[in-house]
């Protein structure tokens, strides 16, 4: 039985649970003469309820756990000794997973009865060339332990299976059944099931918290793991970034972050005069059709998916900074560099400071500017000395919500900026940072033991640290701009 | 600005002769600041247009050409005595064939169509001749008698895709002068083609198999389509929507409507505002921390990418239905509490309708943002080359698939300049499906939002 199947039951136990729960209420009303407490349906539903979210809890729940219990089960059987030299514990237990899936598979195929699997043995039959024949490829002969291994793998997975359908349709029809049982008149039907779903409406919202735990919880996990492994100093301190898949890499940060600095850097420096003007003509001169056409078009910028943006900056802005600046001036040959990574991004960030800015801008309430045209002041005189300043607060919490949005930005990065870690000044080379090192070590066959990979969550909670940091000061900063004038 | 009543004899500071007709020189100064600003601020705007201009033109002008194919129109003789030498059309005999037995068909029809038109350029040699064939029209052909073993020992018309440089050629990406320095074709070859073109073998028409067909190797660019990359962003469009619509619009009806104001309720909407401005790729990583290597999903599956997703758009769609709930006026859920409703009676039955189109908007533009994220994705490998579709949902969903956005970058890291072009022209179909969803959302609060 297939999870698919087990949840239609569920929900079909449901189903009878609500007009069974609904047909007792009033069944026992009618006998009884009393009058019901809550709507009939309220009785129905509270049964409903008891049957279905216990038991689609427990089945989430399982589905979770039991392929992690069975694996360390399996996992312990097989003796170092069937592990091939250098080689790993988890390259074997896929293989394993595969063979049980195989049987499973000649099993289903009929070309193997449950009887003859269980005499089946590794070093009399041939396993790779049966399992071959139902499209289950392996690299090398199956020895007798992980075969053992995999079988075990797979009654463990049946008897877990089994259990689980048990379990989970008990709970259902026993907890439904107690709830039904609890039915009459006098029972305080609306209020069961409003504290019930009151109770599910708390814990939707806990998900979030949840997934901010999973976040902080995996990035801390693996990267202690990491510094287990690789001295944390080194990694903070050292000035060269130099991967070897072979080990006895240097893993620097630095120059990861002097990348992602100069880059954000360089974004800024474009997208926040631009952004800034924009939304001072927009909110302060432009007419009311410029506005009403101009705002759109610019927001239209901030909706675009950042792939966009990365080709963008791979097959046009690269190319043309190489062939019209870079090349003419000696200063590099690269297609991909700050400069293209930067002026692109910050394209992107334009509209960000722009809508960001022009909120803060309208806030300013209107008594300020009018008492600076009363005093002569012309309306760039009263934007640049009366507006900036009161305005000043926001706008430095916008540009810090723009400087953790370029820090963060990835497929910009990784197409227009390259991948050469280098600590240098000249934008027209290629550099690279923090978010297209954490791509490029985690793309492809992974490997969770060695450094060259765990490193990327090191990066990834550097990364987070500094975004987060960002943000709270930035929220923190807008904030008391907005109570101020409130 | 104050310095005019500062000074004494003020006429002195406006003007020299002190006339109100007539503007001074400070006043000159102070008007042309104002209007230089002005111009900045013009500027300004007009840079950002552009920009939005110069980027949509860029990815128009590489991407639109991916749309139209060149097509060589062939009459293929599909000769027994090659493809099936029992005679008795046994599926299984003709499964073993491989796509070697069928390049011989292709090349003798080329020649018989070269000669019946009665072209020749000089110095092509035959191989130049097969070649202007892709590589990919041997598979078209064996595909073709597997689906029917009958047609063997038939004539049949093909349309065959042309190799990716021919069709370069006529979309202006490859000249003569490219060609002579390329190993992949000749100035002959190119000939060639032009004759075949004014002699109606050849033709440039809508590419429908760019939308329809899976990914292919980096040697056949004019194969590649997005099939399989659609088909992985529904099912993870799918994952997005069936998970993070009720447990967005649950987390939002508690915060808003029934959470006590306490420590907790904090933490959790600081929370929630925080996870909106964590990095995308942030989330990649946690998908594979969890999903992959914790629960042991597998890699490149849509369900892991959805699930990944789901937790990255929570926060848009929480943080657009808790407005919209805010946006239903206080008057409605009192009325309901007057005649006697309970506090979730009035939600479900009053609030929660009234902000319905609020709710789905906000959801259409948080699954549009989750459309063209790529970075997470690329580390959950959904980047891996896969050719195979899917299977149909539920099991689908646990199947090796690309995405769109994906699809883009993983093609942009291949060597050969057409995949730029198929590259621009996902991003085409991309942005596309983009404005549909954006479109509806506007279309929506148009016509459904109220204004209280």
């Amino acid at each position: 039985m297939t999870p698919g199947v087990l949840i239609i039951i569920v929900l079909v136990l449901t189903v009878a649970g609500y007009v069974l729960g609904r047909r007792r209420a009033l069944a026992l009303a009618k006998r009884d003469g009393a009058r019901l407490h809550s709507l009939p349906g309220y009785y129905g539903q509270s049964v409903a309820l008891f049957a279905a979210v216990p038991a689609l809890l427990l089945l989430a729940a399982w589905l979770f756990l039991q392929p992690l219990l069975i694996e360390n089960q399996v996992s312990t059987q097989i003796p170092n000794s069937a592990i091939p030299e250098g080689g790993a514990r988890s390259l074997v237990m896929a293989d394993v997973r595969r063979i049980a899936d195989g049987l499973d598979r000649l099993v289903e195929a009929g070309s193997l009865g449950e009887d003859d699997l269980a005499t089946m043995r590794a070093d009399f039959s041939d396993i790779r060339g049966r399992l071959a024949s139902i499209g289950v490829a392996l690299g090398s002969n199956v020895s007798p332990a992980v075969f053992q291994a995999a079988k075990s793998y797979r009654s463990l997975n049946g008897t877990g299976s089994l259990l689980r359908n048990t379990a989970v349709i008990g709970v259902s029809l026993g907890l439904g059944f107690l709830a039904w049982r609890r039915v009459r008149p006098s029972m305080r039907a609306r209020n069961t099931s409003e504290t019930f779903i009151r109770a599910l409406l708390m814990g939707s919202s806990l998900i979030a918290i949840l997934t901010t735990f999973g976040i902080v919880g995996s990035l801390l996990f693996e990267t202690i793991h990491f510094f287990r492994m690789y001295p944390a100093g080194e990694f903070f301190l050292s000035t060269v970034w130099n991967p070897q898949f072979r080990g006895g890499s240097t893993l620097g940060i630095l120059p990861l972050l002097w990348g992602t600095f100069y880059v954000s850097f360089v974004a800024l420096l474009l997208a926040v005069p631009i952004g800034l003007m924009v939304a001072v003509y927009l909110a302060e001169y432009s007419s009311k059709t410029l506005r009403s056409f101009a705002k759109p078009a610019i927001e239209v910028l901030a909706g675009i998916p950042t792939i966009v943006y990365g080709l963008f900056a791979l097959i046009t802005v690269g190319p043309l900074l190489r062939d019209w600046i870079a090349q003419p001036l000696g200063l590099g040959s690269s297609s991909s560099s700050v400069m293209t990574a930067g002026l692109v991004m910050g394209i992107m960030l334009i509209p960000f400071v722009s809508s960001l800015s022009d909120d803060i801008i309208n806030a300013v309430p209107q008594a300020m500017r009018e008492g600076s045209y009363g005093l002569g002041a012309t309306q760039s005189e009263t934007v640049r000395k009366v507006i900036m300043p009161a305005a000043l607060p926001g706008i430095v919490g916008a540009v810090l919500l723009a400087a953790s949005r370029a820090i963060g930005e990835t497929m910009i990065v990784v197409m227009g900026a390259g991948a050469a870690a280098r600590l240098g000044l000249n934008p027209f080379e290629a550099m690279t940072t923090v978010t297209v090192k954490i791509v490029s070590q985690l793309t492809g066959d992974t490997e969770f033991a060695s450094p060259e990979t765990l490193v990327a969550f090191a990066l990834g909670l550097t990364l987070f640290v500094f975004t987060l940091g960002l943000n709270i000061l930035a929220l923190y900063i807008v904030r008391r701009y907005r109570e101020q004038y409130e | 600005m104050t310095d005019l009543t500062a000074t004494p004899d003020g006429a002195a500071v406006g003007s020299k002769s002190g006339s109100l007709f007539e503007r001074g020189a400070r006043t000159r100064r102070r008007h042309a600041a104002e209007r230089r600003f002005r111009m900045i601020g013009l500027a300004a705007v007009i840079f950002a247009i552009l920009a939005l201009v110069g980027l949509l033109g860029s990815i128009l002008s590489n991407g639109l050409s991916s749309f139209r194919q060149t097509y060589v129109v062939l009459d293929v003789y599909l000769d027994p005595a090659k493809l099936d030498k029992t005679g008795d059309r046994d599926p299984a005999e003709l499964q073993k064939l491989t796509t070697f037995s069928y390049a011989p068909l292709l090349k003798t029809a080329m020649e018989t169509l070269i000669e019946e038109k009665g072209i020749s350029v000089d110095g092509a040699s035959s191989k130049d001749v097969d070649a202007i064939i892709s590589k990919e029209a041997a598979a078209t052909l064996r595909h073709f008698v597997l689906a029917n073993p009958s047609s063997i020992g038939e004539t049949v018309k093909f349309d065959l895709l042309a190799s990716g440089r021919i069709d370069g050629y006529y979309k202006g990406r490859v000249t003569m002068e490219t060609a002579e320095l390329d190993r992949n074709v000749s100035p002959q070859q190119l000939m060639l083609a032009d004759e075949l073109k004014a002699a109606g073998a050849l033709t440039t028409r809508f590419n429908l198999s760019f939308f329809t067909a899976p990914d292919a190797s980096d040697t056949r660019p004019e194969a590649a389509g997005l099939g399989v990359a659609i088909l992985g962003s529904i099912y993870m469009m799918l994952v997005v929507l069936v998970l993070s619509l009720p447990i967005a619009v649950a987390a939002s009806i508690y915060l808003e409507e029934f959470a006590p104001k306490n420590r907790l309720t904090d933490i959790i909407e600081v929370n929630i505002s925080n996870l909106a401005a964590v990095p995308s790729i942030v989330f990649g990583i946690l998908g594979l921390a969890v999903f992959i290597n914790f629960a042991g999903l597998p890699q490149s599956a849509p369900i892991v990418g959805g699930l990944v997703l789901t937790l990255m758009t929570l926060p848009t769609i929480i943080i657009a239905t808790r407005a919209a709930l805010k946006a239903v006026p206080p008057s409605i859920r009192e009325a309901a509490l007057g005649v006697g409703a309970s506090k979730m009676q009035a939600t479900f039955h009053h609030v929660l309708p009234l902000a319905v189109p609020g709710i789905l908007t906000g959801t259409i533009i948080g699954l549009a943002q989750a459309l063209g994220e790529t970075a997470p994705l690329l580390l959950i490998g959904m980047v891996a080359f896969v050719r195979e579709f899917p299977a149909a949902p539920p099991g689908g969903f646990f199947d090796p698939a690309s995405a769109l956005p994906v699809q883009v970058y993983n093609w942009t890291q291949r060597g050969d300049p057409a995949f730029v072009e198929r590259a621009s022209g996902a991003i085409i179909v991309l942005l596309v499906f983009l404005v549909i969803m954006n479109g509806l959302a506007i279309v929506l609060r148009r016509r459904f939002e109220r204004r209280w």
